[in-house]
């Protein structure tokens, strides 16, 4: 743990970025003009699989202004596909589970053959944007269509075309992960559930949508490029591979980054730092939403046959699932969200005897990318409502049920019985899930809602109310660095390589760092997402920056503050332990109050003969240092929702939405609260807005804000936020992430309130999204059945 | 294809004359953005939906990505970048969306200040639900609303304050 009082953690400290981007003086990356940058515009497959017979592009050249076309056949040979990262992940897994990643790598552009709808087939390079897509509407495809393949489990059907022969099948990956003898307790168990749950398309939706900007030196041989990513060394790691440069001759640069809730790998990432080399000019590229619609960050997409063995009481005493995962064409994320899904699928619940198995499955849509939540919502909406569906049978209240089965605060840290995607050994570390429930269940006066609902229903209202929690392991590895250096002005600069896309980590890190450092967070300023501040970064996505990221700042500039004290003792023939930091300089603790200034350390710091550190000390004030994880940090959260359903419109309104989360220690709690009720704000649009919709020949029908359905201020409910602090004993400040678990519950309390709501009915929400017309049919269909019943039984 | 030669053009962009060159099919956002760097607005969708372009012509709201440059001329454009001078302090609308926490990635921000803008001009002292009503153009990823809808509040209560 921290040797320092905290005077900056846990304080609502007004975010440092602010002061910029309320002014719209942020700098995102199609902010930057390059001089002379030439603008690229990208054709793109109008067909889900087809064979491109003739493509021809010297009309587009003939466009004035038009300076280069180029396509997926002109770049054979000169730029590779993308690195297989994700796959290699299971290399330390493949020693305790049965997991096969095939090797499928995702080319920049298509040769031949187009797999989805917006797959980069050519790309235009003119003086401007608009000319670029002129030149666009100059080539001439022509395309021999192919079968589809709609979903996954057509994929496995006898008539699928394989996509990729190499692949010998449509599977990708595959995972089985079980405990205790499965078999045995289903036979003997009294009662048993067996249902499908489907999680249908979503799109991550940043914002900003991709741009990408490069610069090519020729006399230097290197390479400078501007992207909207949260992974800048990854890209660089690409680029020097795919266009065969050092790893030194890459700069990756994401300045401000507008949203982008996941990862991801995409054509032009490489594409325009190409035409950039080949053209030896400047080349940006930006992104429509359109595009932005067909290939930006689809996910989820999952259906899980689950299966529960359970007791008179209620008591789960094994789980099954069998689950397919629609990657898209190509799974280029390995199985970094199903191995979440199969994680995450027990959730608070104690379930020790159990079989998991995932498949990721390729079709001809766009491929799927781990976004906000990553296969965590998908496996929470399963389970919780499977566990109110055995609520029902057994008629229990379903927060009686939970109490039945939550993990006892008492068992923690406890093993789950399987390995993490880390290949660490999965452990809940901390928390106590009881009494979040408890408290989430008080604070949202839920017995006083069930005993109203009575009357509401006599009244004609369908009003429910749904309950989900959740665990996330969070601050994912295998690590993060800062360098972090102080200036003779007395001020502290953070570089780090976790790039932050709203998540507030100039203020968060800044926190830190002023309390380990002993200034105020005013004089610490953050910088990430350059390659070449900092040598080696991970990146801002699963949770992880403020556990590593924090760590690794937080360590760093405790050394930092040793270094400092070292040589001002040696400046003022004290002992560091007699010293502190102050505003302007170090001062001796004692009455004598003798100081040095920054100005005088650093002149005494410096490398020369007026050096004055301590032996064995190197010159110069600047500490890196890289945070390892020992493990994942499991953070939790229980989430209450009401809602009222119109059942002649089939419209859910969300009445109110309560969650309690642990994410540990709070570094600065508005921001912590700013994320979760934005996460909620996503669960709720995933759950009954937002789908990305393809028809039976896999053409996207949800290409512009007119059909893919984002949730506004009219829809998204104030969000009541509590918390629980169970600081974590896996890195040196107890945080847990926070990011993602928002978005993780909403699906499954929402189908859960709905279903609440509609109890008479017996309607069952056993997919999402759930939009009005479904729910609609929903409701027809509960009322035939039930008129049936009622006929029956009058006759 | 159409294209006509670029203009010279005269906009009221801000309280100043800017001048630049566009050809006639170029959009306000691509012109205040390219021709006169105004980069604070953004655009997000580019088919007037989600509002990251909201700029202000003769004080109404519009998307700057639906309208063409020379559509502006003779008008009066605010832009984010009107709000405050870079050496002058926020204004009351930027002052409360940053200590409500009404922003995290910042993208769609310019665009909600000029909507709020144009409400707080219309309804100074605006409820919840006319405050989701009229925002409801607009669409943030990040925050979940709740922050803009009481930085609104606040900025309509800094903005009486300082009348």
């Amino acid at each position: 743990m921290s040797t320092v009082a905290a005077r900056y953690v846990g304080q609502r400290l007004r975010r440092k970025e602010d002061a910029r981007l309320v002014r719209g003086a942020g700098t995102f990356t199609a902010d930057i003009q390059v001089p002379g940058a030439l603008h690229a515009a990208v054709l793109r497959s109008p067909f889900a699989h087809a064979q491109i017979s003739r493509l021809d592009a010297s009309r587009a050249l003939g466009v004035d202004g038009v300076a280069a076309v180029f396509t997926g056949v002109d770049l054979a040979g000169r730029v590779g596909t993308f690195v297989e990262a994700a796959a290699k992940e299971v290399d330390k897994l493949q020693e305790r589970i049965d997991v096969v990643v095939k090797s499928c790598p995702l080319p920049v552009m298509a040769v031949e053959r187009v797999l989805w709808v917006g797959q980069p087939v050519a790309v235009v390079v003119a003086r401007d944007r608009y000319t670029a897509e002129d030149g666009l509407e100059e080539i001439d495809v022509d395309y021999e269509p192919l079968p589809s393949i709609p979903d996954a489990e057509s994929a496995l059907g006898p008539d699928a075309p394989v996509l990729h022969p190499e692949l010998g099948d449509n599977v990708a990956a595959r995972l089985s992960i079980s405990s205790g003898d499965v078999d045995a307790a289903f036979d003997a168990a009294p009662f048993t559930l067996r249902e499908r749950f489907t999680f249908g398309r979503h799109a991550a939706n940043a914002m900003e949508t991709r741009t990408v900007q490069a610069s090519w030196d020729d006399g230097r041989g290197e390479l400078s490029v501007w992207i909207t990513n949260p992974r800048p060394h990854l890209i660089r790691t690409n680029l020097s591979e795919m266009l065969g440069l050092p790893l030194e001759s890459v700069r990756v640069v994401a300045p401000d980054v507008g949203g982008s809730f996941g990862t991801g790998l995409f054509g032009e990432d490489a594409l325009i730092p190409f035409l950039a080399m080949a053209l030896r000019r400047p080349v940006r590229w930006t992104e429509d939403r359109q595009e932005s619609l067909s290939v930006t960050r689809h996910a989820r997409d999952q259906v899980h046959d689950l299966e529960l063995a359970y007791d008179h009481e209620g008591r789960i005493l094994a789980l099954r699932d069998r689950f397919l995962v629609d990657a898209g064409a190509y799974n280029a994320y390995a199985v970094t969200v199903s191995y979440n899904t199969a994680a995450h699928l027990r959730g608070q619940y104690a379930i020790d005897t159990f079989s998991i198995e995932g498949r990721n499955v390729v079709t001809t849509k766009a491929p799927v990318a781990p976004v906000r939540g990553a296969g965590r919502p998908e496996a929470v909406f399963a389970l919780d409502r499977a566990l109110d569906l055995i609520a029902a049978e057994r008629g229990l209240d379903p927060a009686e049920l939970r109490r039945r089965n939550l993990i006892p605060a008492e068992e923690l840290p406890r093993p789950m019985g399987m390995p993490y995607r880390d290949g660490a050994e999965m452990v809940y570390d901390s928390g106590d899930y009881p009494a979040q429930l408890e408290q989430a269940l008080d604070a949202f006066g839920y017995d006083e809602l069930r005993a109203r609902q009575a009357e509401w229903r006599a009244a004609g209202r369908h009003v429910g109310v749904g309950i989900s929690s959740y665990v996330e392991g969070s601050g994912f590895g295998p690590y993060e660095g800062a360098v972090v250096r102080l200036d003779q002005r007395g001020r502290v600069h953070v570089v780090t390589g976790a790039k932050p896309h709203g998540q507030g980590l100039e203020t968060t890190l800044a926190q830190i760092c002023a309390d380990e450092f002993g200034v105020s967070p005013d004089r610490v300023t953050v910088t990430a997402g350059d390659t070449s501040l900092i040598q080696y970064g991970i990146g801002t996505f699963a949770s992880r920056s403020a556990v590593t990221a924090g760590s690794a700042v937080g360590v760093a500039a405790g050394r930092l503050r040793e270094k400092v004290l070292a040589v001002a003792g040696e400046l003022l023939e004290a002992s560091p332990a007699d010293l502190e930091v102050v505003e302007d300089g170090v001062a001796a603790r004692d009455v004598s109050g003798r100081t040095v200034s920054f100005p005088e350390l650093h002149a005494a710091a410096a490398p020369g003969p007026n050096n004055r550190m301590p032996a064995g000390v190197e010159p110069g004030l600047q500490v890196e240092y890289y945070f390892v994880p020992p493990a994942v940090t499991f953070a939790s959260g229980t989430h209450v929702a009401s809602v009222e359903v119109d059942v002649e419109t089939g419209f859910v309104r969300v009445l109110r939405y309560l969650t309690v989360d642990d994410c540990g220690r709070m570094l600065n709690p508005t921001i912590v609260e700013g994320q979760i009720q934005g996460g909620v704000a996503h669960g709720i649009g995933t759950t009954l807005f937002e789908e990305a919709l393809y028809d039976e020949e896999c053409q996207l029908l949800t290409g512009s804000y007119m059909d893919y359905l984002l949730p506004t201020a009219a829809e998204v409910p104030p969000i009541e936020v509590g918390h629980q602090e169970f600081l974590s004993e896996l890195n040196p400040f107890g945080i847990k992430g926070c990011g993602e678990g928002g978005a993780v519950s909403p699906p499954a309390a929402i189908a859960n309130a709905i279903c609440d709501a509609l109890a008479p009915l017996q309607v069952n929400v056993n997919r999402v999204p759930l939009r009005p017309e479904a729910l609609l049919e929903l409701i027809r269909q509960a009322r035939d059945s039930s008129a049936g019943t009622e006929e029956e039984g009058s006759a | 294809m159409g294209t006509s030669p670029p203009r010279e053009l005269v906009l009221h962009v801000n309280g100043e004359e800017r001048r630049g060159a566009a050809e006639p099919r170029v959009t306000l956002a691509d012109f205040l953005r390219d021709e006169l760097g105004l980069t604070g607005t953004h655009l997000g969708c580019e088919h007037g939906v989600c509002g990251a372009c909201t700029v202000l012509l003769d004080g109404r709201s519009v998307r700057s990505c639906l309208l063409l440059a020379v559509q502006a001329e003779g008008h009066e454009v605010e832009t984010v970048e009107g709000l405050a001078a870079p050496d002058e302090p926020l204004h009351p609308i930027q002052e409360a969306f940053s200590a409500k926490h009404g922003l995290q990635c910042g993208f769609c921000t310019p665009g909600f200040l000029m909507s709020v803008r144009e409400l707080l001009a219309d309804d100074p002292d605006p409820d919840e639900d006319s405050i989701r009503s009229r925002l409801s153009g607009n669409i943030c990823r990040c925050t979940g609303y709740q922050n803009i809808v009481e930085a609104v509040r606040y900025a309509a209560e800094l903005t009486r304050d300082s009348a």
